[in-house]
């Protein structure tokens, strides 16, 4: 019964190709025409009959391929058709393995002794289709096992067979580095076939190997030069020069030794893929040998040139290589790089944005922006924001290192807000900020170009604009002392379509408004008694526009228009929003009716003027750049253990909270404190409490900030404030003088020397000490794989080893044991081989027991 | 190294798919929209390279070529040239245009066994083994000859072919 079934199947069962037929029939349900085509082949593929089964597995593989259908289940059924006898069917069962096994796959395991017989079979291709199937699903355990059956086939007499073995020897390597000492000899004997072929395979292998650990290879250096200097195919070719590529940067004589025959390729070739190669080697690797460079850039040139844009492309690409070292060779293509950026293929027009970038510096900077501007104006958005984004990034490298006048970057930021496809509203307001925290001189320029963006009703519409928005609303409000129309400003800044902002960005719309109040109105008392306010004085008197002009009609109206402005906004359903209205709201309703009281009284000390000097106190605090290692400078107090785990913490909190309320006169708490709860605890309470006290009497708050600082200096960064930057402050009360800025400033003192003797001298940038940018650490080389070193057994002494083992010093003990256990093994091994090996690998080892140079390189070079 | 080898057609069918690193199938489904999306964005007589970092990782690059109604795409690594990469898809095409005389994209949908025989003499384990068509339709007609004979033996009755087989 069972086998007529199967008779049955076999007759009736749709072949591959009627199931692709079928699928091409159905317009829709494809799905449900695939769903019922599993079914069948779930079936099918239970069949006892091989052919049968073979068939169901080859639908299986086809959907699985094109229709993305999971074949996972049917792992064994692949093991069982590639059992078969016959050949299609075990190469059906072979492609199936290779498509869907992986190293997790259960029943890998079975497959090893199919793939041996499969490995020793006299037919070539059935060897093929397992050498293929080893390249592709090898794990450890097959690489193990099968390398004897690969080395033997190294040795095939059939081209076929013997390349595709070559081939095999990449993964057995990567899986199993042990193999090295069986394969490794026969490997490199195959670079003197004179077999193309077989020479193409081998050498695209060294190439993949060379990629991973260039040093291992440097004594192979003289077979790949013969080839770079005999062979005529560009195939090999290529791979050889990608080779030369990374050992010349291991071996700097290397670079000297293959510049000519490199030349030599360059000028005879017509292939315009080995030219190419040709021109990247010398550009990444070759860079120290002028003919070569100079020769290499006249072919990116004509690369440039080209119509092809492939080639145009490829001659950007290579020019962006050679960018870091050899600027030169950049500036001279300067046209063609500016024309590729109009270029339609998207590509070139990237890539030629990246070489403007990396040309840019000092001196061109706004030359090169001012042509990416008005290519940002005409190129699709995408386009457009890469270029914004891009100018960003090359002006705000290094503290702004390049720009020199502030002024007109500051304005740049201004145009690109402008951009109708601008999206980089992110990073534009994060520099306008950053610029107005670091450069002092730059200020008035950037209240400036922040009022020109806030009057502008039309920008509140663009939503990607809203983050530039809500910088340009906070730099007007904290730098408004730079305004001369803080009128203009606040009533900007309360304009309706403000309505269209995000909660989060209106709120500080509301507090700049606040702090224009507070400095209109502290401009307003002291221009009446000038003794009341130095703080006030000193800024008119600092800033570069003073406001003198604001009467008593002026400041009511203001506050009449803030009042209106803000009413609305006092039922807002966003909190923020509500309460930051309501503080100014109520501030407002403090100190309106002194106002007018001002006029006629001639009392010195209003209560009025003493608010609103509070608040102007408020705001006075500088602010700067925050680095961001700024919270591992904190050294760690004793007895502070930030790993402890907290659980307890409660219980302590409880015992301590009682005692800090009477503490205020304890200045040294927070020293005497013995462990982390009774600090963390004590700290928060007396900031509240510093905080509450300080409202209730606003003149000493300035005292009180200061005794904390001195309390808690640790929390606060080890200021270095330069002379340079109290120039402005010069006449600061003492208050303010023991109490700089809690962020730490130094100024970047190297870069003002460094520009004094240009024409306009560049304003001081503050510089944090470190970290601006992330630190990153330079990657540990790894050169000490089992692999690598495996092959530098191979190929060198044990010596050798043993002194490679010695610069490794990342590597761990107990693969120190391993390596020299198994240079053991290999040095036994390697004597009888040598015997039997050519007389020119035995003169290398010969050479390098002698030499006691560092590098392994043969006498060729020499 | 080459990384993944597909055919397309200008639809976003795939019509030949072979990844040379294990990938789940959803995977690779999702790789062959990536790169239908990118590709079909890409204007006419525009440069046949990509930068495609974002679909298979650092250091990927892709190149294709667009022959009537199919995209041929190869992705591959730095250590393969681009130029050479785009002469491959030629010798490929020429391949199957030898092996299916004038190929169409109908051949191609019906040859699954033969398109990856083809594409296995070329491209092993990711390597390129084999530029030469010659040297590849050579292999493939021995495989098709291999295959024709297994197959006619299976019309005997199974304990003959057994016999035959030995």
């Amino acid at each position: 019964m069972a086998s007529s079934n199967s008779l049955m199947d076999n007759l009736f069962q749709r072949s591959l190709e009627d199931l692709i037929k079928g699928l091409r029939l159905q317009l829709l349900g494809e799905s449900f025409f695939i769903s019922k085509s599993l079914e069948e082949i779930r079936r099918e593929i239970k069949s006892t009959d091989l052919s049968t089964k073979s068939i169901a597995l080859q639908k299986l593989s086809y959907l699985a391929a094109l229709h993305g259908v999971d074949m996972s289940w049917a792992a064994f059924h692949a093991v069982e058709v590639v059992s078969s006898s016959r050949f299609s069917d075990k190469r059906i069962g072979y492609h199936a393995i290779t498509q869907s096994f992986n190293d997790q796959t259960p029943v890998l395991l079975l497959i090893t002794n199919q793939l041996r017989k499969d490995l020793n079979s006299s037919n070539e291709y059935e060897v093929s289709l397992a050498l293929e199937c080893l390249s592709r699903i090898g794990t450890d355990d097959l690489a193990r096992d099968l390398t004897s059956e690969v080395f033997t086939l190294l040795g095939s007499s059939k081209v076929l067979v013997r390349k595709k073995a070559i081939g095999v020897v990449l993964r057995v390597f990567d899986k199993y580095p042990d193999a090295v000492k069986v394969c490794f000899k026969r490997l490199v004997e195959n670079l003197e076939s004179s077999d193309p072929q077989i020479l193409s395979a081998v050498v695209g292998v060294f190439c993949e190997l060379t990629t991973k650990e260039p040093r291992s290879y440097l004594p192979l250096a003289p077979e790949f030069y013969k080839i770079l200097v005999d062979s005529r195919n560009n195939w090999d070719l290529i791979k050889v020069l990608k080779i030369f590529a990374k050992l010349a940067l291991v071996e700097p004589r290397l670079a000297k030794k293959v510049a000519d025959p490199i030349c030599e390729l360059m000028r005879r070739t017509v292939g315009k893929s080995l030219l190419f190669e040709c021109i990247r080697t010398v550009v990444s690797s070759l860079s120290d040998q002028e003919t070569a460079l100079k020769l290499a850039v006249a072919k990116i040139r004509e690369f440039l040139v080209d119509d092809d844009r492939n080639l145009k492309y490829l001659g950007l690409h290579a020019l962006s290589i050679a960018a870091p070292k050899h600027l030169w060779a950049v500036l001279e293509n300067k046209e063609a790089v500016v024309k590729a950026l109009s270029d339609e293929d998207p590509n070139v027009k990237l890539e030629a944005l990246h070489l403007l970038m990396s040309m840019v510096n000092e001196d061109n900077v706004s030359e090169i922006s001012r042509i990416l501007m008005n290519y940002a104006l005409k190129s699709d958005p995408f386009f457009c924001n890469e270029i914004i984004a891009s100018i960003l990034l090359a002006c705000s490298r290094n503290s702004y290192e390049i720009i020199v006048d502030f002024d007109w970057y500051l304005s740049l930021l201004g145009e690109m807000a402008r951009i109708p496809h601008c999206q980089r509203g992110q990073e534009i307001g994060h520099q306008l900020i950053d610029i107005g925290t670091r450069v002092k001189d730059a200020r008035l320029e950037l209240v400036r170009v922040s009022r020109a963006l806030l009057i502008d009703p039309a920008l509140l519409g663009n939503q990607f604009l809203h983050p530039i928005l809500s910088a340009a609303s906070w730099a007007s409000g904290e730098y408004v002392e730079f305004s001369k129309t803080p009128y203009e400003i606040a009533e900007a800044l309360l304009q309706p379509r403000t309505s269209l902002l995000a909660p989060s960005v209106r709120a500080i719309y509301i507090h700049s408004t606040f702090k224009v109040l507070v400095f209109s109105l502290a401009v307003y008392f002291s221009a009446q008694e000038p003794i009341s306010s130095p703080l006030v004085e000193e800024s008119t008197s600092s800033g570069s526009s003073p406001v003198n002009g604001i009467t008593h009609k002026s400041i009511s109206s203001l506050v009449n228009m803030i009042e209106i402005g803000l009413c609305s906004l006092s039922g807002t359903l966003d909190v923020e929003v509500q309460e930051r209205a309501k503080n100014v709201l109520g501030f407002i309703g403090m100190i309106k009716h002194k106002i007018a009281e001002k006029v006629t009284t001639q009392e010195s000390e209003t209560e009025a003027s003493r608010a609103v000097a509070f608040m102007e106190d408020v705001f006075s605090e500088e602010l700067g750049p925050v680095t961001s290692t700024a919270q591992e400078k904190v050294p760690l107090p004793d007895g502070l253990e930030l790993k402890e785990s907290l659980e307890d913490l409660q219980e302590f909190c409880g015992e301590f909270l009682k005692p800090v309320v009477d503490s205020n006169s304890n200045s040294n708490s927070f020293s005497s404190s013995e462990n982390i709860s009774f600090s963390v605890a004590k700290l928060r309470i007396s900031d509240q409490k510093e905080a509450s006290s300080s409202s209730s009497h606003p003149p000493e708050s300035a005292s009180l900030l200061a005794e904390h600082r001195k309390r808690h200096g640790l929390y606060y960064l080890s200021s270095q404030k330069n002379d340079d930057h109290n120039d402005n402050n010069g006449d600061n009360n003492n208050t303010l003088n023991e109490y700089p800025p809690a962020n730490e400033i130094s100024v970047d003192s190297f870069n003002t020397k460094k520009k004094m003797n240009q024409s306009k001298q560049r304003p001081v940038v503050v510089q944090l000490d470190e970290g601006d940018g992330l630190k990153t650490k330079p990657d540990a080389s790894n050169n000490d794989e089992p692999l690598s070193r495996a092959i530098q057994t191979a190929l060198m002494g044990k010596g050798k080893e043993k002194e490679r083992e010695k610069d490794n010093h990342e590597r761990d003990l107990d693969s120190r044991i391993k390596g020299r256990s198994s240079g053991r093994e290999k040095k036994t091994k390697k004597k009888n081989g040598e015997k039997s090996s050519k007389h020119r690998s035995r003169r290398r080892s010969d050479k390098e027991s002698s030499a006691a140079e560092p590098v392994e390189i043969p006498d060729f070079l020499l | 190294m080459i990384k993944a080898v597909m055919m397309l057609n200008t639809q976003g069918k795939p019509r030949l798919a072979k990844f040379y690193d294990y990938m789940p199938v959803e995977k690779q489904q999702e790789l062959i929209r990536g790169v239908f999306s990118v590709l079909c964005s890409r204007p006419e007589n525009v440069s046949n390279f990509l930068e495609i970092d974002s679909l298979f990782g650092p250091d990927s690059r892709l190149v294709y070529k667009h022959y009537a109604t199919l995209y041929f795409v190869l992705v591959f690594d730095g250590s393969e040239n681009e130029l050479a990469m785009l002469d491959l898809i030629q010798v490929l095409v020429e391949t199957l245009d030898k092996c299916f005389s004038n190929v169409c994209e109908l051949d191609i949908v019906f040859n699954y066994s033969k398109m990856h025989a083809v594409l296995d003499e070329i491209v092993f384990g990711g390597q390129v083994l084999e530029t030469s068509s010659a040297e590849v339709m050579k292999a493939v007609e021995e495989i098709s000859k291999l295959e024709a004979a297994s197959n006619s033996i299976s019309l005997v009755p199974k304990s003959v072919s057994g016999w035959r087989g030995r």
